[in-house]
């Protein structure tokens, strides 16, 4: 839930303002805009990686916006899932190590992870597992998968520990469609068992389909006519 | 707090494994410049120690007029040559005095295949003292009896493979192809002397009897009296030991004034004390380069963290996202750079101790310094020393991969 937020890098002009937009818990929404109308400043700002200029941003009924950066940095790593466009993973980690990461920096995750499974490495395990990423799969170097398989070894690492959001920037961009739909499916499935709300975004606006909700950036974000358009 | 340092501990292992080729290279570079450095202090310590401990117990070294560095180094260290001797006469009116306790007559000037012959009498066994007033030793024989007798340091019995009953030539010169060597009177060794890390090893000693004999038309009867009662010519030096040390500086002021012939005496830790002066200068230099060097090497791997950054964005921006926050970020950058200093710190003092004891032999044989292993307090300097120099100018990586992180959200655009 964000209201009346105004974003700008440094002293120029502000590239997001935003009076209010609403995403319900569970709901799997499509974030959709052309390049550059603020989709990334927006969802650094849910992370809490950036603090609005004005306005709040309220996650789970806590308020970003009045937190520290250390308790910012906490609620991501509790509460939120993101999966980038590409190059979503450390290369020198294991896929598994990559998929446990966020156990690392979240208490709360892993335990859940292991109230789930019995163990971080067996609920990576299971989780890549049902994305399609079988174990002779584990064990390749992980810039030895295909972006595909990248993409899905990401998709496990934001689901794990069972987070409240998840976050898809762009993340099908760089595959082709029949590797997008399969993608998707396996996202929504997986978080619905997770029961995580989806805030996945595009500029694809063909994607709208597969969700509950669809919101148009631009419309919402009444700095992006006047921003500089990439 | 644990569970994250060993987090950040296991990230920056496995992060450096994946950079192995820059790693390998900068841990190399701290490994050379940490033993260069250590080593350097070590062989100017055990340099000193060894120079300290070649004498120990006598009270003032005599010679005719010379600098004192100079006398100290011909008649202890048997370094460089006499620039004359010292008649009988004066020896034995100075040994007579009311408070000499004993003298050590030395007469120097000839070689054996290389190692220094020194015509002296028993006194030199009973009284000459080296280390902590450690007294010489018999490995094995008994002090020498005759003209023809000869009593071996262990370093000579070691390279020459010498034994007691060996019959030995000696050459008149320094050099070990004299033109004359005096074939027709060969020395038997009745003794070999226990080691001493001192110059006494690379000694061979002979009563002042066959001193004179090497230099006279090789009439053996002349020569062949008691060696206590035997009175040559000249000496080379003497060393003095007296009943009490209060008399040091009356008797050196009567040797240096003595009015027969002209004279030094100096009291060997004094004139030590100006050799360090002389050589303490070169040490300091060459540690001041070795401490250049180090540095060189934690700026290389600054260069490195620093060159490694850009690429390393996404990677951050990747570690921010899953929860990092950007501390931990300065923590991993900070910890890379402090493992690899202090793994390649310790790789180098390993260096050194696999080094020490592969030339230990060969340095206590040339050059009569006894190298010592183990590891001391100044290596531990040098571990905390380039630990915490890496660390300090590695903030500079981490600051600027801090506030990139900041600044790059959790999207980079490269």
């Amino acid at each position: 839930m964000i209201a009346d937020l105004r974003f700008g890098y440094g002293s120029d002009e502000d590239v997001l303002a935003i009076s209010k937009l609403q995403v319900e818990a569970s709901r799997r929404v499509f974030l959709f805009g052309p390049s550059g109308c603020g989709k990334s400043t927006l969802l650094a700002m849910i992370g809490g990686v950036l603090v609005p200029r004005e306005g709040s941003v309220t996650i789970l009924g806590a308020d970003l916006s009045g937190m520290k950066g250390a308790a910012r940095d906490r609620m991501r790593a509790d509460h939120v899932g993101f999966i980038f466009q590409q190059f979503n993973l450390v290369p020198y980690l294991s896929v598994v190590d990559n998929v446990c990461l966020p156990c690392r920096y979240s208490q709360r995750r892993l335990q859940r992870a292991k109230d789930a499974d019995g163990s971080v490495e067996i609920s990576a395990a299971r989780l890549l597992s049902e994305l399609g990423i079988d174990e002779r799969l584990r064990s390749r170097k992980t810039t030895d998968l295909s972006v595909g398989q990248q993409q899905r070894v990401a998709a496990a690492r934001a689901l794990i520990g069972g987070p409240e959001l998840v976050i898809a920037d762009e993340p099908t961009s760089s595959l082709d469609a029949d590797r997008r739909r399969e993608f998707i499916d396996l996202l929504l499935s997986e978080c619905d068992r997770v029961g995580s709300t989806v805030i996945f975004v595009s500029h694809d606006a063909s994607l709208a389909s597969h969700f509950d909700d669809a919101i148009d950036l631009q419309l919402a974000n009444a700095a992006a006519g006047r921003s500089r358009v990439a | 707090m644990l569970h994250s340092v060993r987090n950040t501990l296991a990230l920056v292992f496995k992060s450096l494994v994946n950079r192995r080729g820059t790693a390998v290279l900068t841990l190399a570079s701290i490994a050379v410049s940490a033993a260069l450095l250590s080593v350097v202090d070590r062989v100017r310590t055990d340099t000193q120690t060894s120079f300290a401990n070649t004498i120990s117990g006598t009270d003032l070294i005599v010679g005719a007029r010379s600098g004192d560095l100079n006398l100290l180094l011909y008649s202890v260290f048997r370094i460089g040559n006499p620039t004359n001797n010292i008649t009988w006469e004066s020896y034995t009116d100075i040994d007579a005095r009311p408070e000499v306790d004993w003298t050590i007559p030395i007469s120097l000037g000839d070689a054996h295949r290389g190692y220094r012959v020194l015509g002296t009498d028993l006194r030199y066994f009973e009284h000459y003292q080296y280390a902590d007033e450690r007294a010489l030793e018999f490995a094995a024989g008994t002090p020498f009896s005759g003209p023809t007798d000869a009593v071996i340091g262990a370093e000579v019995a070691d390279q020459l493979d010498y034994r007691v009953g060996q019959q030995i030539v000696v050459s008149h010169g320094l050099t070990e192809t004299s033109f004359v060597t005096h074939d027709d009177n060969p020395f038997t060794v009745t003794g070999i002397l226990a080691r001493t890390g001192t110059p006494v090893d690379r000694t061979v000693h002979i009563s002042l009897n066959g001193m004179d004999l090497i230099h006279s038309d090789g009439d053996i009867d002349r020569f062949s009296v008691p060696i206590g009662d035997y009175e040559s010519e000249a000496i080379t030096a003497f060393l003095v030991g007296l009943k009490s040390k209060i008399g040091i500086f009356t008797l050196q002021r009567y040797i240096n004034e003595f009015e027969p012939e002209p004279l030094s005496a100096v009291i060997p830790g004094v004139a030590l004390q100006q050799l360090w002066g002389l050589i303490g200068v070169a040490e300091y230099a060459l540690l001041g380069v070795s401490a250049m060097v180090v540095l060189a090497g934690v700026l290389g791997l600054l260069a490195t963290l620093l060159v490694s950054l850009n690429e390393r964005r996404r990677e951050m921006s990747v570690l921010r996202s899953v929860g990092a926050r950007p501390g931990h970020v300065f923590a991993l950058l900070l910890s890379e750079a402090a493992m690899l200093a202090f793994l390649g710190a310790l790789l180098g003092l390993l260096m050194v101790q696999l080094g020490i004891l592969a030339i230990r032999q060969y340095a206590l044989s040339e050059f009569g310094i006894q190298l010592s292993v183990g590891l001391r307090a100044f290596d531990l300097y040098v571990l905390a020393g380039i630990l915490s120099i890496a660390v300090l100018v590695s903030t500079i990586p981490a600051w600027r991969a801090y506030r990139n992180s900041l600044a790059d959200g959790l999207t980079v655009r490269l």
